[in-house]
């Protein structure tokens, strides 16, 4: 949006959807706080493992071929076009496609994201220090984009769902194990054996798929 | 209503429910299993294993 629109109406937009999520955190964070750990493990880890393997799912066909991967130049491309093509409009000073469009997708995005950082915060006690975790990852995020200076075509969009998709099947697992009333041997030592038995089952399936494309070839 | 429904829907279940029917099941055996066996942390590694691998045959055959 701001390289189409203009950037007023795109940081606008963002910063507006910015001040929404931090409300949504607000509120939510402390009401989580009040209900028990052992049920807030069990929600958090089958929303987490839901979210997860779409994720896995998604990457794993991908990298296996089954899926076409994302071609995010023709992407940009198209949703630059659109963006260019579409009509003005001007309330409060702002160029309205730009603040709309910026304004959703940054809210919808930024969903996801404030669901993780209320879940992992509120599973471990310390919302605060996840905002902190999402806010550095948000940084780390700008400066890449300022250093690369591109489109989102070179970030390895696919490497990057199955890092997520691994993540957070690890967590839901673990989660929702324990929610579920399942104490794990070493207790949080265990965790790193479960983000190894998904990523190890994960390579797998992309290796069996990939085996089976080409079988059918 | 119905547009906010389905917003929902997409932002949790996502494009094959059956994952969701899955973990909710797999989830539900390990809690009846962890009252009366130690080593209940072993059912839903393997179970979610299983959900998963389910999702992505089906969606290769459909292709």
């Amino acid at each position: 949006m701001g390289v189409t629109r203009g950037w007023r109406s795109a940081l606008a937009g963002t910063l507006a959807a910015s001040l929404v999520l931090a409300v949504i955190v607000g509120v939510l964070g402390p009401a989580l706080t009040v209900i028990p750990i052992e049920v807030l493990r069990l929600v958090v880890g089958a929303l987490l493992l839901v979210f997860g393997l779409q994720w896995l799912r998604k990457a794993i066909l991908r990298a296996s071929g089954w899926r076409a991967v994302r071609d995010e130049d023709s992407v940009y491309e198209r949703e630059a076009a659109a963006a260019r093509a579409a009509r003005s409009e001007e309330r409060a000073g702002l160029d309205w496609y730009g603040f709309t469009v910026s304004f959703k997708g940054v809210l919808l995005e930024g969903l996801e994201v404030a669901f993780i950082v209320l879940t992992f915060g509120s599973t471990q006690g310390s919302i605060p220090l996840a905002i902190v975790g999402a806010v550095a990852a948000v940084v780390l995020v700008v400066i890449a984009g300022i250093v690369v200076r591109g489109p989102l075509s070179r970030v390895p969009e696919n490497t990057l769902a199955f890092a997520v998709g691994v993540m957070l099947t690890t967590f839901g697992t673990f989660w929702g194990a324990e929610g579920a009333g399942v104490d794990w041997p070493g207790e949080d030592a265990s965790l790193p054996f479960v983000l190894a038995f998904v990523i190890l089952v994960s390579l797998g399936y992309v290796t069996a798929l990939r085996r089976r494309r080409l079988a059918l070839a | 209503m119905r547009r906010f429904a389905r917003f929902w829907w997409d932002f949790i279940v996502g494009d094959d429910w059956r994952v969701a029917v899955g973990v909710a099941l797999a989830l539900g055996l390990t809690a009846v299993l962890a009252t009366t066996w130690a080593s209940a942390w072993v059912v839903l590694p393997l179970a979610v294993a299983a959900v998963l691998w389910m999702s992505l045959a089906r969606s290769a055959a459909r292709r």
